[in-house]
């Protein structure tokens, strides 16, 4: 039972805040805006640290990529319970591509028997990243999880997934990667000794150079602007009013 | 210029060969998927009689039988690798968002997923921020351009009168290089638990009644699906409602749940929080039912009433003409 899980976390604007785009349209108004784990993350790092509660997993190893502020996002992470982390220091923009690359990096130097990351980031929702390193891997993919059943002897995973039709159940050889989803659990809050206790873990830092993972986009953003607003329309007294606005306003029923 | 649709099987989801044929895109990859009625050879043949789609590949394998996101990713990149397409697509919906990443790692692209709009061979616009900006953005690597698209912003494609005659060649691909190394056979389907439901699907229909947590209850909640069943509508659902168990997750409308764009959505019971409304904005005219007068989504609905729901439905109920 040395089965070890790393967890990809994500440093996002926190989900409560109201976001701006810029004026000059580069991008989305980051400075002197509140930053938190993005919470599909918190949710996948949540699972970790259960299946490793459970006696399932000897070690949950966070990593992270971006900026130096990323630390703060990991130490949050070591907070709630992980056992060490690593920050991939890298200071520009980055596209799911190359953050699968640099996880694949990291998975074949610390071998984890399972990889979970949140299904999606609420900055750029886009939705690629685990499918992609589990491409990259050649590993099974169970995506937007929402129950994940290990089984160590069969070193096998079997996986609920939220799919359009209603929940689609798989069962995964080890290694494997998982995406989470909303309802997979309800993460925990760092409580204040663990908190302190987080100061004293360690996290590594490397470089993507370090990885040998090069660098390259094939992306460019060309602007970011405001959707176009839908106006608010009227409040109608009775449902009276309202079957006569739907049958000869707009005609629908 | 040749546009290649590959189908192993095809449903209704013919909207990304409409905009391959609007953008002429130099030769576009359709996958498609085909949810059980006919056999995959009559699907095929369906696909065939769209006049932007001119050839369809069929892939007949036991390993199709499930949407597993390792065999079917495989087979995008042996069939692009034979192919070389100009741009892969599919659309945006979880048999999509699961599988085309995996491929376009496979095939060493970035993938745009969601694009709600084409505005150029390779300038895609896409929501980010649960639809709070808009981000637009160019492909400039190597071939292919792989796409999801958010079906729900783009018409359907039609099939002309005369098409028949004129149907795409059927080919069967060759999967002799289909290999068995990879990640395939390592995932194994298990099941799929769904409702089964006579109810149009949420993506597509024409009219949607959504209940939030101001239905309380899942006893009350069975009052919105009285009410979609009278205006022959699709049951929608906020994560409030479906984290307090009112209704399975697959109702769940939003920016992680499903997009839709009706011609009617209603809301009952619904505060409107921004992850609501991002899969909500496509819909034509969106009505409001909520006692709090202040509530978020009367500031995107075209129509509200602010009243207690447990009144207003009854009366809709009675009120409102049968279905067409």
């Amino acid at each position: 039972m040395t089965m070890k899980i790393m967890v990809a976390i994500k440093r996002v604007i926190d989900y409560a805040v109201k976001i701006r785009v810029k004026p000059d349209k580069t991008g989305v108004e980051t400075s002197n805006v509140k930053m938190s784990m993005n919470p599909f993350c918190e949710i996948a790092l949540e699972e970790a640290l259960r299946i490793k509660e459970s006696g399932r997993a000897s070690e949950v190893v966070a990593v992270s990529v971006g900026t130096a502020q990323c630390a703060d996002t990991l130490r949050t992470g070591l907070a709630m319970g992980a056992d060490r982390a690593i920050h991939v220091d890298y200071p520009g923009s980055l596209y799911p591509l190359s953050i699968a690359k640099i996880l694949k990096a990291l998975v074949e130097a610390e071998k984890p028997g399972l990889l979970l990351l949140g299904k999606q980031a609420i900055d750029d929702d886009c939705n690629q990243t685990g499918q992609m390193v589990a491409g990259l891997l050649k590993w099974p993919q169970g995506t937007f999880a929402s129950k994940v059943v290990l089984d160590q002897e069969k070193q096998v995973v079997t996986v609920d997934r939220e799919v359009d039709g209603g929940l689609e159940t798989l069962c995964l050889e080890l290694p494997a990667v998982i995406t989470t989803d909303l309802r997979l659990n309800q993460p925990r809050y760092a409580t204040l000794p663990n908190i302190m206790k987080a100061k004293s873990k360690v996290i590594t830092k490397v470089t993507p150079q370090e990885l040998n993972v090069e660098i390259k986009s094939d992306l460019d953003v060309v602007q970011v602007t405001e959707p176009p607003k839908r106006k608010a329309g009227v409040v109608v007294s009775s449902v009276d009013e309202l079957i006569d606005k739907l049958k000869n306003e707009v005609h629908i029923i | 210029m040749a546009i290649r649709a590959k189908l192993a099987a095809f449903g209704n989801r013919s909207l990304a060969t409409a905009i391959a044929s609007r953008y002429r895109f130099i030769s576009t990859l359709v996958l498609a998927e085909h949810e059980g009625g006919p056999s995959l050879r009559e699907a095929a043949q369906a696909a065939s009689c769209y006049p932007s789609v001119s050839q369809v590949l069929l892939a007949d394998s036991d390993k199709f039988t499930h949407p597993l996101a390792e065999p079917w990713a495989k087979l995008l990149h042996v069939v692009h690798k034979k192919g070389n397409f100009s741009h892969i697509v599919t659309a945006s919906d979880s048999f999509g968002k699961n599988i085309l990443p995996r491929a376009a790692a496979l095939l060493d692209v970035s993938p745009i997923t969601d694009v709600i709009e084409v505005s150029g061979s390779h300038l895609f616009v896409r929501p980010i921020y649960a639809g709070n900006a808009l981000s637009t953005i160019r492909y400039t690597g190597s071939d292919p351009c792989m796409l999801t698209i958010r079906s729900t912003s783009f018409p359907v494609a039609s099939m002309s009168a005369h098409s028949k005659s004129s149907a795409a060649a059927i080919e069967q691909v060759d999967l002799s290089t289909f290999s068995e190394d990879d990640a395939v056979g390592k995932s194994k389907f298990v099941k799929l638990s769904s409702q089964d439901t006579e109810r149009p699907d949420l993506g597509n229909a024409r009219i949607v009644v959504t209940g939030g947590r101001g239905l309380k209850s899942a006893e009350n909640f069975k009052m919105i699906e009285k009410l979609a069943e009278k205006l022959g509508a699709a049951v929608g659902a906020t994560r409030a409602a479906v984290d307090a168990g009112f209704v399975p997750n697959e109702l769940q409308v939003g920016q992680t749940g499903k997009i839709v764009g009706p011609e009617l959505y209603m809301a009952f019971g619904v505060s409107g929080a921004i992850q609501h409304l991002a899969g909500i904005t496509d819909s034509k005219v969106i009505v409001a039912i909520n006692k709090d007068a202040d509530a978020p989504i009367f500031q995107v609905a075209d129509y509200g009433i602010v009243g207690d729901l447990f009144e207003v439905i009854p009366e809709l109920l009675e009120k409102l003409p049968e279905k067409k």
